[in-house]
């Protein structure tokens, strides 16, 4: 699947789009098939996102699992401070990075 | 230190101001992304993995408690309450947010500090060794030359689109703290015939393709420094490379012209610039060197040191070294713990290490590119109080110069450039060297890890490096052997093929291994290498 990703303009937040709108959270990312580019350039110009670009994801149980540990990184938080990740009260969230 | 004159308070100012107004365009749509990029990027505001990032400019790694507790009221109030302290001698909040920006910087500003060009292809900040002023076997203070090679290449017209990024080093003593040779430019302060002056070194530097800058002049009179240096910028400036980022620092054109041609270039030039009287005034020199004056030491400090607190002993032994003034030291706080991230602090402990320096070491910290702070003026008699203190606060750790006292680039945790992550590796390393007892059996062993081929954790230098490389989507990790930052400036050579982290780890073990069981008298781990050679620990290492 593909997914878009970006940074929010003011705040500079990791964000990917959802269909509708921007969320941080990669669980809500959707497939945007062939459409990226599109989206990409819409939402760039109406800036409710800041230097947007297309992923390769897998879908799992738990939503969207990024290609790449990068985006993945990106997805949770540094995996050397827990709690400044999405996910503070997991533990093992790291694993999901690896 | 040096303090602002009204230029300097006002360029800083008005650039704070302008970047509000183009940070307030940007969030309205007046400016697109492309647009405004190059001026963010201009006041050292990065978009990193997971938000903004902001890198403060440290000149020569020296600033006041005043300063450092602004960097701790940025880090609680801007940021995730800590800041990381770089190899560069500066400081990363990593979590800043566009729109708070030019409040922060305009806060910075109130206590002479910046950001501007900590990033761009311009002259960066310039460093310096972390003991400057303090120093035993420094024959000058370096200090009033940083300080002057800042004000020359701060807005330097001429040079705000070089090639490439420029750094430059600037030390005093034989002993090389600042990594100089590994410096676009490298600059040490000597004496020929009683006359103050200064070699010059150009070309080195880490990156992709490493490179120890030779000699290319070994006297230039101290009053033409400024017109040496511009010299030597403006042969790179009229023929680096441009088309080509990856051949664009001035290594690669020194390398390429080859040394005879580049300096015959900048010999030229410089006697061109000397017709053109650019020297700095005797007077501006004056003034500047005055800042830099010793502070009022206590002539009769005592050199008497109880060291019957085996930890305190300890420290003083690891972490102290001599001072040029009787019964004073220099300290280095290590912001190296154990299972810690090297370099982080947080904003309590910058403000407590802002406190100890106003207690006891005359207002003044260091910044060190092994990323750890130095109170650089300590009286010997307040050696055991201020342990005491840092204790308490864990910045104790006695492990200056030791295994676990690595360098760490942000790596793939932080870092949108890194292909793999270096903190969890220097975090886990430091865990299977805890033993302080080991650590002094392996003597002085510099680690230090890079997250990519951009080498921002010195792993070319490192006695033993570390390189982040991606394969195939998943961290891999090269080791190398037989850097080093110091006078003795080597490149490291790497073992053979990478491993998985608990690979690395396990492969840095049996190179230790191997050094205890070569090792002849006192040799540290980097001469007992260069007397054995790569052989004898890659057989160990592969089998």
């Amino acid at each position: 699947m593909k997914i878009l990703t970006g940074n929010d303009l003011k705040t500079g937040d990791v964000i990917w789009w959802t269909g509708s709108d921007w969320s941080r959270h990669v669980e809500n990312a959707v497939d945007v098939g062939e459409h990226g580019e599109r989206i990409l350039h819409e939402e760039e110009a109406t800036r409710r996102v800041n230097a947007p670009y297309i992923i390769d994801a897998e879908q799992t149980e738990d939503g969207p699992r990024p290609a790449h540990i990068k985006d993945r990184v990106r997805a949770l938080g540094p995996t050397v401070r827990p709690d400044l990740t999405l996910k503070p009260a997991d533990p093992e969230a790291g694993n999901w990075v690896i | 230190m040096y303090q602002y004159d009204q230029y300097d308070q006002q360029m800083v100012d008005t650039r704070v101001e302008e970047f509000r107004d183009q940070v307030k365009r940007r969030l309205a749509g007046d400016l697109t992304e492309d647009q405004f990029k190059p001026l963010r990027l201009m006041n050292g505001l990065y978009l990193q993995l997971h938000a903004y990032m902001l890198r403060v400019a440290i000149p020569y790694g020296t600033l006041n408690s005043k300063q450092m507790r602004m960097l701790g009221h940025i880090a609680r109030t801007y940021d995730r309450d800590y800041g990381h302290f770089t190899t560069r001698q500066n400081i990363q909040y990593n979590w800043i947010k566009l729109e708070d920006a030019p409040d922060l910087l305009a806060d910075l500003a109130s206590v002479e500090m910046h950001a501007i060009q900590t990033s761009g292809n311009c002259i960066r900040n310039i460093s310096s060794d972390q003991y400057a002023g303090a120093a035993k076997d420094e024959i000058a203070d370096p200090r009033p030359w940083a300080e002057i090679l800042r004000q020359w290449s701060s807005f330097h017209p001429e040079f705000s689109y070089l090639p490439r990024k420029f750094k430059i080093a600037v030390i005093a003593s034989d002993e090389d703290r600042a990594a100089m040779r590994l410096h676009d430019i490298g600059i040490q302060l000597v004496h020929k015939n009683g006359e103050l002056g200064a070699k010059f070194f150009v070309g080195g530097g880490m990156g992709r393709t490493p490179m120890i800058a030779p000699e290319i002049r070994d006297f230039v009179p101290a009053d033409e420094l400024i017109s040496y240096a511009e010299a030597c910028l403006r042969v790179y400036n009229r023929y680096g490379r441009r088309d080509n980022k990856y051949k664009a620092r001035i290594k690669i054109l020194v390398h390429e012209l080859g040394v005879e041609e580049y300096t015959h270039q900048v010999e030229e030039e410089f006697a061109h610039m000397k017709t053109l009287g650019l020297n700095p005034p005797v007077e501006e020199l004056a003034r500047i060197t005055e800042y830099f004056a010793d502070p009022a030491f206590d002539t009769g400090a005592s050199d008497e040191l109880d060291l019957s607190d085996p930890d305190f002993n300890l420290w003083v032994d690891q972490n102290v070294v001599e001072h040029k003034q009787p019964g004073y030291a220099i300290a280095t706080i290590s912001l190296k713990p154990k299972g810690g991230i090297p370099g982080d602090a947080s904003s309590a402990q910058i403000d407590l290490m802002a406190d100890l320096a106003e207690q006891y070491s005359f207002d003044e910290l260091r910044v060190t590119h092994s990323q750890n702070i130095v109170l650089p003026h300590v009286r010997k008699n307040d050696l055991y109080a201020l342990w005491q203190k840092l204790d308490e606060a864990g910045l104790a750790p006695a492990n200056l110069d030791l295994i676990t006292d690595s360098i760490a680039c942000p790596g793939l945790d932080y870092c949108s450039l890194a292909n793999a992550r270096s903190i969890p590796l220097a975090q886990k390393i430091s865990e299977r060297f805890a033993d302080l007892g080991r650590q002094r059996e392996l003597g002085e062993l510099k680690l230090k890890i890079s997250g990519c081929i951009n080498a921002c954790g010195h792993h070319h230098a490192g006695h033993i490096g570390i390189l982040g490389v991606d394969r195939k989507g998943t961290e891999n990790y090269q080791l190398l052997l037989g850097g080093s930052a110091a006078e003795d400036t080597s490149l490291a050579k790497i073992t053979g093929p990478g491993f998985d982290e608990d690979g690395v780890i396990d492969a840095i073990e049996t190179v230790t291994d191997v050094y205890l069981e070569e090792r002849e008298g006192d040799e540290r781990f980097i001469d007992t290498y260069r007397r054995v050679g790569m052989a004898r620990f890659k057989e160990a290492i592969y089998g």
